[in-house]
């Protein structure tokens, strides 16, 4: 069991070293560095850099050095908890990433538990009503949240809130509540405008799920054990939950791993149509300005999460289910 | 020598007959299975008709796509009258645009005396069919006026370009990136998937947890970066080319462990066994042996395959980290849907999103009703 867990353990390490790697590569794709384009920009309001200013710049951020002497020292200071500083912001990537990350955090979690919240019930019920009118209905539902992507489910749900109740569902908060300090009135107002996007990020995953579910709970329905305990006179709703529905759990534990980059992906773009103050925008912000210490630790945080989170799921699996270990 | 050929040759000749009976079996009962389905027929229709406006995008747009005119920006769609005067004649009203002196927001009015006949293989614009025949004909235009000037089926956009034949282009670039990714993605997933499950062990470690290491990042903020690496200074073409690259490198993955498995299951059949024994080289045993019972199942996955490179494509394009503009395809065209004052006050920006979703459904339900049809076994699991 502690071989498994250790196993899975180095694996996770093992990805997240490469996920930094990647990460850092990405960054530094783009021809030209961060000192271009400010000169650009310097250009475009009507200062002029001299060579010199530049090149100082570089020597500052640490932009002459070979690439990977830059991913080294990068890496060492990222482990010490230092993100270094944003070169556009001008202001270190934790303080602009920090509360952003944390909304991020509770989207995605939002969205796993809205998806399990919905994928259950409807997977158990497809499954002991094969063929019934509702088992077609949500297997077209899920087949449509499957194909739409999530971000143009994004627009339709703005057009129509637009269209049929006059509001924006853009945002997290209330704008009185935008910029004000955590209190429980803040949380609560997070807490109402939550579901909203949390459901269009949970649409194709819970349709994944109720698939899966479906599947092995009819595999499972017709085992003779549940024959057996229908036979010692359980009734069926109470055969069910006691016996097939716990096997057939697992896939809700087990599909966290492919689910989850798939939500934190997702979450970017929609991020990017509902205006949430999430990561995803000042990611594309970053990219598109190539101030690679934010971009990269966006990048990079993302991926450790989506990683520790896999391990999570890893872990809780063996727990509920010994033939996996 | 001489004596070897005329020896094998009876072999072979018996080899290849019995071949080609077995081959036409399958694909007869697959066939059989496939047509039952019905929604998977109406599936591969639509995507039949969506491939026909690829071929034929330059006859089917009336007007071109990059004739752009501030006196026609963000006109909505229009209305094709088709009874006149009691008999049937296809027209529309001519339209005059002014501003709001209160808005500043344009307005256009239809005048009803001004009527413009639809006509059918009307002239328009200079186009070359298939990319070689150079014509002017349309499917439809106006009579007696450039079809830019006078005919909106789908509205216009900010720059006062014609939304439906922008769409027709758009469908033409999308759905082309798709099969171009897909194909990529192919050739990549069958041969590393058909490496790792052939010869397993070290190989087969190493394969899987790349793919696995794939899979477990995010892959939009990935796709995000890489996309945003390349030289704004670049062609159009050459962003084409790179888009289809970065979509297809990380689209792989699927097919790779399909393969994968269906290889692993199949290295000890008794058929693979025998070619051994009869001493094939392993790329004869795994191209002619192994691969062709895995076509189907290969066709059905890259069927399932394609709506996310479609996706993909326009999600990029959407962020404007995909294809830019002169470029056009079904992400750019949604990109000036983005915000909620287009939605709000020009709500026909977001017709491209309705191909989007048909096509990906379509190609969902052909790509299940494949895979049912090309494996035997799909009745016995449910």
């Amino acid at each position: 069991m502690y071989r498994y867990i250790i196993h899975r353990l180095v694996m996770a390490l093992f990805t997240i070293v490469l996920i930094s790697v990647l990460s850092f590569v990405i960054i530094q794709l783009p021809p030209g560095d961060y000192v271009n384009s400010y000169i650009a920009e310097q250009e475009a309001s009507g200062a002029l850099l001299s060579a010199e200013e530049a090149e100082s710049l570089r020597d500052q951020y640490g932009l002459n050095q070979p690439v990977w002497v830059q991913y080294a020292k990068w890496i060492s200071r990222v482990v010490r908890g230092d993100m270094g500083m944003s070169m556009e912001w001008n202001r270190p990537v934790t303080s602009l990433i920090g509360e952003r990350m944390t909304l991020t955090i509770v989207l995605t979690l939002a969205t796993v538990l809205l998806t399990w919240a919905l994928a259950l019930p409807i997977g158990v019920y497809s499954a002991v009503k094969q063929y019934s009118a509702f088992d077609y209905i949500f297997t077209f539902i899920g087949f449509i949240g499957l194909a739409v992507p999530n971000f143009l489910l994004a627009l339709i749900t703005m057009y129509f809130s637009y269209v049929w109740f006059d509001a924006s569902i853009g945002g997290l908060f209330s704008p009185e509540h935008v910029s004000a300090p955590w209190s429980i009135a803040r949380t609560w107002d997070l807490m109402k405008h939550l579901p909203v996007p949390a459901l269009i990020l949970a649409t194709s995953g819970t349709a994944e799920v109720v698939r899966v579910m479906r599947a092995n709970l009819l595999d499972e329905l017709g085992k003779p054990y549940v024959t057996a305990a229908r036979a010692k006179g359980l009734s069926d709703w109470q055969v069910i939950r006691r016996h097939p529905v716990r096997v057939a759990l697992n896939p809700f534990v087990s599909t966290i791993g492919y689910i989850l980059p798939y939500i934190v992906s997702g979450s970017i773009i929609v991020s990017l149509v509902l205006g949430l103050p999430t990561v995803g925008p000042l990611l594309l912000r970053a990219l598109i300005a190539q101030d690679m210490f934010l971009a990269g630790a966006i990048v990079l945080l993302l991926g450790v999460l989506t990683v520790i989170g896999t391990f999570i799921s890893d872990v809780l699996l063996m727990w509920l289910d010994p033939r996996v270990r | 020598m001489a004596s070897i050929p005329v020896k094998q040759q009876p072999q072979e000749l018996a080899v290849v007959a019995e071949k080609k009976v077995q081959s036409e079996n399958q694909l007869r009962l697959t066939w059989r299975r496939f047509r039952k389905h019905r929604i998977a027929l109406i599936g591969a229709g639509i995507i039949g008709c969506f491939y026909l406006v690829v071929a034929f995008a330059g006859f089917l747009a009336y007007s071109d796509p990059n004739v752009s005119e501030a006196d026609r920006s963000l006109l909505p769609p229009q209305r094709i009258r088709f009874i006149d005067d009691g008999s049937f004649r296809p027209h529309v009203y001519g339209l005059s645009g002014a501003r709001d002196p209160l808005t500043f927001k344009r307005v256009y009015v239809a005048d009803p005396n001004v009527k413009l006949s639809v006509t059918l293989f009307a002239r328009g614009f200079e186009y070359k069919l298939f990319g070689l025949i150079p014509t002017n004909i349309h499917l439809i235009g106006v009579d007696g006026a450039a079809a830019e000037e006078s005919l909106f089926l789908l509205g216009t956009d900010l720059q006062g370009r014609d939304l439906f034949s922008r769409l027709i282009y758009a469908t033409q670039v999308s759905m082309i990136i798709g099969l171009a990714g897909v194909a990529i993605s192919l050739v990549l997933g069958m041969v590393l998937g058909g490496i790792s499950g052939y010869y397993g062990g070290a190989v087969d470690t190493i394969i899987q947890r790349i793919i696995e290491l794939l899979r477990s990042i995010p892959t939009i903020p990935l796709w995000m970066g890489i996309a945003a690496g390349l030289p704004r200074t670049w062609s159009v073409l050459q962003i084409y080319f790179a888009i289809t690259i970065i979509i297809s490198l990380l689209g792989w993955t699927t097919l790779a462990r399909v393969v994968r498995g269906r290889f692993l299951s199949m290295r000890k059949d008794d058929f693979v066994l025998a070619a051994q024994v009869m001493g094939c080289g392993q790329m004869r045993i795994i191209f002619r042996h192994m691969m062709p019972s895995l076509v189907s199942h290969i066709i059905a996955m890259t069927t399932l395959a394609l709506p996310s490179m479609i996706i993909s494509e326009t999600s990029l394009s959407f962020l404007g980290l995909g294809l830019r503009p002169p470029a056009i395809s079904w992400g750019v065209l949604l990109q000036q849907g983005q915000n909620i004052q287009a939605i709000a006050l020009t709500p026909w920006l977001l017709i491209p999103a309705i191909p989007v979703i048909v096509v990906v459904l379509a190609f969902n339900f052909l790509g299940d009703g494949l895979r049912d049809a090309a494996d035997p076994y799909s009745k016995i699991g449910r």
